[in-house]
């Protein structure tokens, strides 16, 4: 998405917030997460992960990179001989990619957590839930964040 | 640290129950820098945790990737009256501690 | 700008100023809260009687509402009595006024300091100051729902007529004034944003950029440094004139303190 075409053309002096959105996206490469990424390695140890079962919801666009809302839900009966364990949280984008970990029990009743998150940029946020039967299962979503139309130096 | 917690006050055994924090706490991410370029040191709440009547029901490790004053809602079975006890500790060692009653009939 | 080229500017907006002194940009039943320009998800934050993050510092303010501070050993509820949900309904609406007793025009943050310094022998709370963002945002709060209905007659005049030249004087780098954005386009997106029409009804507010709250005159500082203008410092009488200009401005908005802002 190129941040010019949304330039309004109200004055001259636009182009310094569009230079810090090039800068900050410079800063913050997106690094899609793969299995094998060390952070993911150290959940899973290497154990093989599966797409599906667990619900991420950002909103498509957020008001704000400092705070969007976050709810993760996970497909289990949670009873004591299947429930899920624990919910981790990546980004990856964020300069600190692991950004939570939600551990969980069977008494949880509701494989669910709600929060707000920082995102430094539009990226993907993927969700990886460890189960009680030891496996691993994803899921993910796509968020647009831009930076505010004006610099705040209040 | 001001914080509000929210727990229905009572409950039936085996109902689920929603739980709701929200905590003050600027979760400074260490990335900022001030007005004459300094970084701000990082002092983010890297774990919390929920007890009732003494068990841990839910735990949390968190980053900076969390918002400033972080809001956290999660679930639990209500199986006994009690206390739920809300406690955390961020970077420089500043904890908190709250608690909450609930009853549970059947 | 150049000495005359300012003399210029001046003398038109004083013209323009003077015969259109009560003209309204804006028409009344077009006015819009900030919060019409929200998503869904933050306008349902704001009125989220638990999770909304300002509730901390509403919070805050009714502890420090019943502490007593100062020599005279009084709390707010000595005089105002505890139940501020009556004695303060409706007060937030009326602000900025002019003080009968010093003649001076007062915000919420001006007259707090006020009692705090004349009558309780307090120190007075330093502007964005988490007691200062508390109490306010605590009395504000009383009058949510309530409509904007501050007066402009008598003695306020000179200072509305002051803070209304503030709003459509250019300025900053940008060279801007207020009403290029908030009345001319408002609606119209800037950047991914969408301008809203600049309305103060919502504040002490929890903002998002800030990651946390804060007052109208940091907000308003906020805008100074968006058209890269120099911000005046906090307590400068002009932003005074300017939130009583915005007052009559959004007059008949509800009260939305505390509020939830991007």
């Amino acid at each position: 998405m190129r941040r010019r075409e949304f330039l309004a053309g109200l004055a001259a002096g636009l182009a310094l917030p569009g230079r810090a959105a090039a800068q900050a996206a410079e800063e913050n490469p997106i690094a899609p997460l793969s299995p094998v990424d060390p952070k993911v390695l150290a959940v899973t140890k290497g154990a093989p992960v599966r797409k599906g079962r667990v619900q991420l919801t950002l909103p498509q666009l957020a008001d704000n990179g400092n705070s969007v809302p976050m709810k993760v839900s996970v497909d289990s009966p949670m009873t004591a001989k299947d429930h899920v364990r624990a919910i981790h949280l990546f980004s990856e984008r964020n300069p600190v990619r692991d950004m939570a970990a939600f551990y969980l029990g069977p008494d949880a009743g509701r494989a669910e957590v709600v929060s707000r998150v920082r995102l430094a940029g539009s990226q993907t946020v993927v969700a990886l839930a460890e189960l009680s039967d030891g496996t691993f299962w994803s899921g993910s979503t796509p968020v647009v964040v831009t930076l505010s139309a004006c610099l705040d130096e209040s | 640290m001001v914080a509000r917690v929210q727990i229905p006050k009572e409950a039936k055994r085996g109902e689920i129950i929603e739980i709701r924090i929200v905590i003050q706490h600027p979760m400074e991410t260490g990335f900022r820098r001030d007005d004459v370029g300094r970084p701000i040191k990082r002092n983010v709440i890297t774990a919390f945790s929920c007890k009732f009547n003494g068990a841990q029901i839910f735990r949390a490790d968190m980053s900076s990737g969390i918002s400033a004053n972080p809001y956290l809602q999660f679930y639990t079975v209500a199986q006994a009256s009690g206390e739920f006890e809300f406690y955390w500790i961020d970077d420089e060692g500043n904890q908190g501690l709250e608690h909450q009653s609930i009853v549970v009939s059947g | 700008m150049s000495g005359r080229a300012a003399a210029l500017a001046l003398s038109a907006l004083a013209l323009a100023a003077g015969a259109r002194a009560q003209e309204r940009a804006i028409p009344l039943d077009q006015l819009r809260s900030g919060s019409s320009f929200l998503s869904g998800d933050l306008r349902a934050l704001q009125n989220d009687e638990f999770a909304n993050p300002a509730l901390l510092w509403v919070e805050r303010g009714e502890k420090l509402w019943r502490e007593p501070a100062g020599s005279a050993g009084k709390a707010c509820a000595s005089c105002h009595k505890d139940d501020a949900a009556s004695s303060m309904r409706g007060v937030a609406t009326r602000y900025p006024r002019v003080d009968a007793a010093s003649g001076k025009l007062m915000n919420l943050e001006a007259r707090i300091n006020d009692c705090r310094t004349a009558r309780m022998g307090a120190e007075p709370f330093r502007y964005e100051s988490e007691e200062m963002l508390g109490i306010t945002a605590y009395v504000a709060k009383q009058s949510r729902g309530m409509p904007i209905a501050a007066d402009i007659g008598g003695p306020a005049r000179t200072h509305y007529d002051t803070g209304r030249a503030f709003y459509y004087q250019r300025r900053g780098q940008m060279n801007l004034s207020c009403a290029h954005c908030h009345e001319a386009n408002w609606g119209k997106r800037l950047f991914a944003e969408t301008i809203s029409q600049g309305q103060p009804n919502a504040y002490p507010a929890y903002r998002l950029e800030w990651q946390t709250m804060g007052s109208l005159e940091r907000r308003l500082r906020a805008c100074l440094s968006g058209v890269r203008a120099e911000m005046l410092p906090y307590g400068d009488p002009a932003y005074r004139d300017l939130e009583l200009f915005l007052a009559w401005r959004g007059q008949g908005l509800p009260i939305e303190t505390p509020g939830v802002r991007r």
